[in-house]
């Protein structure tokens, strides 16, 4: 195993199509709920703590090799809003495309033959750290990092942040990413034996209401 | 002074009573779970749950479970608000809800709030299973704190599932001692009232509902699945309840 | 190990000239250049010219999304299930260039929803002079300037107006308002591109995009070859 293989799947410069998402950001900065660093940090820390750990455990549950097309439906029962499973599954397919020309692998082409379309990104992701030979914590702490990293970005753009307080953010919530992707690895060991209900559910209402707000406007900057 | 707790289970059964009605073979309140029979509406049964002690309170472990049969239909409300309350007892509260709708059956589940008082720790878990066929409307709502007060710490997991198979999974966590954001610009953003209504249809298979915004902070939509959800946020009950009638009726229509 | 080399049912991966059933896909024009140089009117003007001999479809890289896909819709030079937006979050020059699998994705759903296709042109939003197409994603690019936007762009130079294997001087009807020397273009864009080809075109003449479709016939001609 290569742990440099984390970096080159955790890089923001992954082809993958992250960039045109702004992970809510878009949405709670039109409303106001983001206009600043601080309410930046806020925002990222209830997203870790709800979609971000629901999806690094989804992705370390994929990562360990509990079915793909299983951990899928727990996603769309965890994603209520119909815009963020478009976008969910949208990115997975991308992030398939990118891996599979990355990290070729028999497992990632079956999981593209059996959703063209697009698996939801955290399985896709579990599944290409597998591929890259990287373990279930690896995958979560992937995903996790991505709950934030995208909105913060997406942020500096938005707001013309400062890109050194939005990288702050991001240090700032390094610790409790360290306890998130954590707690969403012991949660996947746990779906090996209890199944998939034993994967997290915690949701944040701002993030879904948001998100279908989002979706209807008709001029925006990013596609989530 | 004890510490245990009060453990409580309420049954309901409904049946189809093969004249058009519904009948209700088990009803079994226990301790601070009383419940009555109410007049039926049509061919549907209506029950009460009648809260005769409030709580629960730190320690105490309550559970309601509600069974319909094939082609029965039961209403489920409740005469008060539901209090969570700091105890003497240590420890969270426990409110199990199991419910279980067979094809053709249908179950509507409207109970009053859930308050949360300062200082009370609450962890309810809301499980629906459906087989195919299953009509369900189900609501619940939170309030966070009573007036001018401080909300306890309040988690609610909702788990519906059709054949087995998951068709919603959502758990929310608030107050004190909640992971961090919770009511921030991504969590509640302020609210202190939360709900979610979940309507789930055989005929939404074919037509599901159009996903729609209803104000700034509640949004219907539609599941991977015959179902729906509404999840709405807002300053008070009194605004959620409106919110929440006012999107079941357009989807009763 | 690459157990799946034929792409069976699943995204192929990047630029593949093959679709996963092994049948050609469609040629890739990618047209780029500054903002408000008509490169959405050349589009236009191209689908005019081209859609009754060709099947062809549009890809738009909008900054604010769906604008540039709303006018196209709105000229009606296509069908709406021909012309796709791409979101790119402020950053077009991302999507055509650094990431593009949202780019690819597009392109691919155009083939399997509307294909077969001879030609899919992709629009990238406005953006500055050092924004060009993946190779990955096009197969040759056009890069749109105008004599409006300062007649030393050609000198200048940059990725675009250097390397594109059609450079685009538009809008020379109005070369004389704003005092643009088209022969110092000419000359300038010479030495820049040495052999590769430049035209100037204004749609608003009779010729109008004539000269850039038929460069377009040829890219056809060639890849189908």
């Amino acid at each position: 195993m290569s742990r440099a293989a984390l970096l080159v799947l955790a890089d923001g410069r992954f082809p993958a199509g992250g960039h045109a998402h702004s992970g809510g950001a878009e949405a709670a900065v039109k409303a106001g709920r983001i206009n600043g660093a601080a309410s930046l940090e806020d925002f990222c820390r209830g997203r870790l703590n709800t979609a971000g750990l629901v999806s690094a455990a989804l992705a370390a549950a994929a990562a360990l090799g509990v079915d793909p097309a299983l951990l899928d439906s727990a996603a769309d029962a965890r994603t209520p809003s119909p815009a963020l499973r478009v976008a969910a599954r949208r990115l997975g397919r991308q992030l398939m495309r990118a891996a599979r020309a990355t990290w070729p692998s028999g497992e990632l082409d079956a999981l593209a033959r059996a959703f063209p379309k697009g698996a939801h990104q955290p399985v896709v992701l579990g599944l290409v750290a597998r591929a890259a030979g990287l373990g279930p914590e690896d995958a979560a702490y992937c995903s996790a990092y991505e709950s934030v990293s995208g909105p913060a970005t997406a942020t500096v753009r938005l707001l013309s942040l400062d890109p050194f307080d939005a990288t702050g953010v991001l240090a700032r919530l390094a610790p409790e990413l360290d306890v998130v992707a954590r707690a969403a690895a012991d949660a996947a060991r746990n779906v090996v034996d209890a199944g998939v209900d034993a994967l997290p559910s915690a949701s944040a209402p701002l993030l879904e209401i948001g998100a279908q707000a989002h979706a209807a406007w008709a001029v925006r900057l990013f596609a989530s | 002074m004890t510490t245990a707790g009060v453990r409580a289970t309420a049954r309901i059964g409904a049946r189809a009573d093969g004249r058009g009605g519904t009948a209700l073979p088990v009803l079994e309140g226990e301790g601070p779970l009383a419940l009555r029979r109410t007049r039926a509406s049509g061919d549907e049964a209506r029950v009460m749950l009648v809260g005769a002690m409030s709580g629960p309170l730190g320690g105490d472990r309550f559970a309601v479970e509600a069974e319909v049969g094939e082609g029965a239909r039961l209403h489920v409300g409740s005469a008060a608000a539901t209090i969570a309350l700091p105890g003497q007892a240590k420890g969270e509260a426990r409110y199990d809800v199991r419910l279980d709708v067979s094809g053709g059956g249908e179950l509507r589940w409207l109970p009053e709030q859930l308050i949360s008082a300062q200082g009370s720790d609450l962890y309810v878990s809301s499980r629906v299973e459906l087989r195919s066929g299953a009509r369900l409307v189900f609501r619940e709502e939170q309030v966070l704190g009573r007036v001018g007060e401080q909300p306890g710490r309040l988690t609610s997991r909702l788990t519906v599932r059709l054949d087995g198979r998951p068709l919603l999974d959502q758990e929310l966590s608030c107050g004190p001692g909640a992971p961090g954001g919770w009511d921030g610009p991504a969590g509640l953003g302020g609210h202190r009232a939360l709900g979610q209504l979940v309507v789930v249809r055989p005929e939404f298979e074919s037509e599901p509902p159009q996903a729609r915004l209803l104000g700034e902070y509640a949004a219907l939509m539609p599941l991977a699945g015959p179902a729906a959800l509404v999840s709405a946020l807002a300053p008070d009950a009194l605004r959620l309840r409106r919110v929440l009638d006012e999107a079941l009726r357009t989807l009763d229509r | 190990m690459h157990l799946d080399h034929t792409h069976d049912g699943a995204s192929a991966v990047s630029a593949d000239a093959r679709r996963p059933d092994g049948s050609r896909r469609a040629l890739r024009i990618g047209l780029g250049g500054p903002v408000g140089s008509g490169k959405t009117a050349t589009v236009a003007a191209l689908c005019r010219a081209l859609r009754d001999e060709l099947s062809l479809a549009v890809v738009t890289n909008d900054i604010y999304t769906r604008e540039d896909a709303e006018f196209l819709l709105r000229e009606a030079v296509l069908p709406p299930e021909r012309i796709t937006a791409v979101e790119t979050g402020a950053c077009p020059h991302t999507a055509i260039r650094d990431d593009i699998s949202a780019n690819l994705e597009a392109v691919e759903d155009l083939e399997d929803e509307v294909g077969p296709l001879d030609l899919i042109l992709v629009e990238s939003g406005g953006d500055n002079l050092t924004a060009t197409f993946s190779k990955g994603l096009v197969d040759a690019q056009i890069f749109v300037i105008d004599v409006a936007g300062g007649d030393d762009i050609p000198r200048k130079g940059g990725p675009g107006v250097t390397t594109a294997d059609l450079l685009v001087v538009n809008k020379t009807d109005l070369a004389p308002y704003v005092g643009s020397d088209l022969a110092r273009m000419a000359a300038d864009a010479k030495a820049q591109r040495a052999e590769l080809p430049v035209v100037f075109q204004s749609l608003r003449t009779e010729a109008g995009v004539t000269a850039v479709a038929e460069w377009v016939r040829e890219r056809l001609a060639a890849w189908t070859a």
